[in-house]
């Protein structure tokens, strides 16, 4: 043998050893192996509203009540409650044997610390925090909440199922300002968090919490029995979506959160792979407007755009095939109980390209510049925006796409400077369905000028019927006001909804037990 | 470093982008933000926000990221071990093939076998890493299933499934190295074979293997081995889209995340550490030139 011929050999050799399978001392575990949306980075489920972060959050924590797939709101942590017949006082008990990862028992201060931090950055734990007199620990087990005045949606609140949802933590770790992030993920969840195994942008590592007691009933949505049916969770971030799905193909990882259009038609050939809509609610894109600069400041100018935008296109855009989506003509989320398409006309039919131009006359429209603000690096931004770019154009009217990343878009739209100066006109995004499903979660419906979200609309008239919604005491009185705000907002168009869309799951035909749900939940998940 | 810490901090506080706005998120007001970018100390002025940055790195301490709350070293201890190995194994399979590819390109000349061996030179510098990998892990991982498709495992845990997790992301990323080191080392070689002194050691009977590497390759090592060097900077860079491609948590992802959210500190962290290392291995390169050419004295 020469020595060419060695050295070939040798190469060969090692190649072939190790391309031998590998015996894996963790494959005597059951562990599930996820792909998440996005990359885990905030711990804190208050301090945030990421859905990655809220994921976390439902992983590691209980929430004292949670809503189920009826839209009834069930206790969770709480075992029983009693309201008074004033509606001014709730007490609650919580169920036996809740106990922390750290091992130490759930008590009512660690409740009143949690719903005291969340209720200082959620909106709807603000509206539960001004009708609030007290809160006060009747004993470990027991506490109680005292009103100002009947807040009928008191435990809607507490069941709140999207950000920021009110996960119950330890006291100690709830004292913190909830402005500053916490890094100690204790919870009383079904998972516990191994900070140790933690790679920030690559895995993150859950386990059973073997002292975790679920409730005996089914599984909905966060509601039921939490039971956990896997000794080990592994969230796998894959940052490249073909990787993604090449990792799926090949076993790699049981279980891709959330598809992106183009490869569903890729996993559905593979029949070991299942490809599922998981998400009743889905999320709805929306055309967001600066109020403080024309032309949006015109309540004409976002008039006619209620006219022109064809919500199918957009839904093919983002979703990639009309199969994954659908025109939704109301500013709350499509197939929940306030939906409706009251006052929606402007948005449905076919669309009047004449008559959102006369609008757009009608506004003494001045051919001001019409700053697009884009994010490149998400593809349903990108997507919206440049069908609203070719829309806008058509129009008539002086509009340019300026593109940047998402971390520049969430940076440059709280810029309150003019279009010209580094300001904006227009940005998408998008939220989840429960983001949307009444007036008190809704918040790119509201008018508050200042305090209101990016774009600034002051609009006293629907804050009014925001609060005689609030005040609703049964299905029929809510559903009434919520129709009259939506009125209110195709009247005043604080934003424009762009369809409804749904991204599907993937997951390999050893797993079972994926509940349907707005929230990729990990519990109930079986893997044989 | 000093002038690189300067010019790095400089450069990223002038870059638009807020982590505040990242960390508080979609639903967020201008009000959340404020506040959140006041508790991480990001409306504090650029001297004082400089200067206790540089405090830091004088205690060795280069900061805590502002989303994980994880010490910078910890992140960048964490994730150094896939990146060097990532890097060392594509410099050994693109040095053990591309400089005999190149040696053997210049003993044949302008045969068949040198124009297969720039052939593939020119096809290794044209196709983008991205494509051949994504090629590789088609063949390899998905119809033969013979490799894995992504991820990394630690050398501790496994040697053999550490080096199963490198095969296919070293050869997507050597293969541009391979191809220019193959062409530098045939050049080279090409410029050596002409020498007087290789024909005299031919006249004196030596075996043509043995001219090639005892007399030829050494005396082209100069140039392969500058070109080695130069191109540890072209694999930090061709890392990033390898270790994007094949999920490796290593420092390039590392960066681009923290760029992507504007966790300065990272960003930093990882940019003066990297300058540091450059340096080092310059400095390597320079020194080794004595090793090859006794000529060389500094």
């Amino acid at each position: 043998m020469t020595n060419v011929s060695r050295y070939i050999a040798a190469i060969v050799a090692a190649v072939v050893i190790t391309m031998l399978p590998v015996l894996d001392a963790a494959a005597q575990q059951k562990v599930l192996k996820f792909i998440p949306q996005a990359d885990l980075r905030i711990l804190d489920p208050i301090a945030t509203t990421a859905y990655i972060t809220r994921n976390h959050g439902y992983m590691v924590y209980d929430t004292l009540f949670a809503m189920d797939e009826k839209f009834q709101v069930k206790p969770q942590m709480v075992d029983k409650f009693d309201i008074s017949k004033d509606q001014l006082t709730y007490t609650f008990t919580l169920r036996d044997g809740l106990k922390f990862h750290d091992g130490l028992p759930v008590r009512s201060a660690d409740c009143i610390a949690s719903i005291d931090r969340w209720s200082k950055r959620d909106a709807l734990g603000q509206k539960l925090a001004e009708a609030t007199e007290a809160w006060s620990a009747v004993d470990d087990k027991t506490f109680r909440l005292k009103l100002k005045k009947p807040f009928p949606l008191t435990l809607e609140a507490l069941a709140k199922p999207s950000s920021n949802v009110p996960f119950i933590m330890p006291e100690r770790i709830a004292k913190t300002d909830p402005f500053k992030n916490i890094d100690d993920a204790t919870g009383s969840g079904p998972f516990k968090f191994v900070k140790a195994e933690w790679v920030p942008g690559n895995k993150v590592v859950y386990v059973k919490n073997t002292d975790y007691v679920p409730r005996k009933e089914a599984p909905s949505w966060a509601s039921g029995g939490k039971v956990v049916k896997v000794d080990r969770v592994e969230w796998i971030y894959i940052p490249d979506s073909a990787t993604a799905a090449a990792a799926l193909n090949a076993g790699e990882a049981d279980w891709w959160e959330q598809l992106p259009p183009d490869l569903i038609p890729l996993l559905t050939r593979n029949k070991a792979i299942t490809v599922k809509n998981i998400d009743p609610l889905g999320s709805m894109g929306m055309i967001r407007f600066n109020f403080l600069y024309p032309p949006f400041n015109n309540q004409k100018m976002r008039q006619a755009l209620l006219y022109a935008v064809n919500q199918q296109d957009y839904v093919i855009g983002i979703a990639g095939d009309a199969k994954n989506g659908h025109p939704c003509y109301s500013y709350f989320t499509c197939g929940t109980p306030l939906s409706s398409e009251v006052a929606a006309e402007p948005l449905k039919g076919k669309r009047d390209f004449e008559k959102a131009k006369q609008l757009i006359k009608e506004s003494g429209y001045k051919g001001e510049r019409i700053v697009i603000i884009d994010a490149t690096d998400q593809p349903i931004v990108h997507s919206q925006s440049l069908l609203t770019l070719e829309m806008l154009k058509k129009l008539g009217l002086n509009a340019e796409v300026q593109a940047g990343d998402w971390g520049t878009l969430i940076t440059r739209r709280a810029v309150k400077e003019p279009p010209e100066k580094g300001g904006w006109s227009i940005f998408h995004t998008w939220l989840v369905g429960p983001d949307m499903v009444n007036p008190a979660v809704n918040f790119p419906i509201r008018g508050t000028g200042d305090k209101a979200w990016f774009g600034w609309p002051t609009d006293a008239k629907i804050e009014e019927l925001r609060e005689v919604w609030f005040n609703a005491t049964d299905a029929s009185s809510s559903k009434k006001a919520a129709s009259a705000v939506q009125e209110r907002a195709f009247e005043f168009v604080p934003f424009v909804p762009t369809g409804q869309f749904i991204l599907p799951t993937a997951y390999r035909s050893n797993i079972s037990g994926v509940i349907i749900a707005p929230v990729s939940f990990l519990w109930n998940v079986e893997k044989k | 470093m000093t002038v690189v810490a300067f010019v790095v901090f400089s450069l990223l506080y002038l870059t638009p982008g807020d982590p505040a706005a990242v960390i508080a998120g979609d639903a967020a007001t201008s009000d959340d933000i404020r506040r959140i970018r006041a508790n991480l100390g990001l409306d504090e002025p650029f001297l004082i926000r400089f200067g206790g940055w540089v405090w830091g790195l004088a205690h060795g301490d280069l900061g805590t990221s502002i989303f994980t709350h994880l010490p910078v070293t910890h992140l960048i201890a964490q994730r150094i071990e896939p990146t060097l190995s990532l890097t060392l194994c594509t410099l050994l399979v693109a040095v053990l093939v591309a400089v005999p590819l190149g040696v053997i390109a210049a003993a044949k000349a302008g045969t068949w076998i040198d124009r297969m061996v720039m052939a593939f030179s020119v096809l290794g510098f044209s196709v983008p890493v991205f494509v051949l990998a994504y090629i590789l892990i088609l063949v390899f991982s998905i119809e033969l299933d013979w490799l894995p498709v992504q991820g990394y495992r630690n050398i501790h845990e496994n040697f053999w499934d550490w080096l199963r997790h490198l095969i296919l992301p070293s050869i997507a990323l050597g293969t541009v190295y391979m191809a220019l080191i193959a062409r530098i080392t045939r050049a080279s070689m090409l410029d050596v074979l002409a020498q007087d002194y290789i024909r005299t050691a031919q006249a004196k009977g030596l075996a043509p293997e043995a001219v090639l590497v005892g007399h030829a390759l050494k005396n082209a090592a100069v140039p392969i081995v500058t070109t080695i060097g130069i191109g540890i900077a072209l694999l930090i860079g061709g890392a990033i889209v390898t270790e994007t491609v094949f999920a490796i948590p290593g420092i390039g992802r590392l960066t681009v995340d923290a760029i992507l959210r504007r966790d300065y500190p990272i960003i930093q962290g990882v940019i003066l550490i990297f300058s540091g290392a450059y340096v080092l291995i310059n400095l390597a390169v320079d020194l080794s030139y004595m090793v090859f050419d006794p000529r060389i004295r500094y």
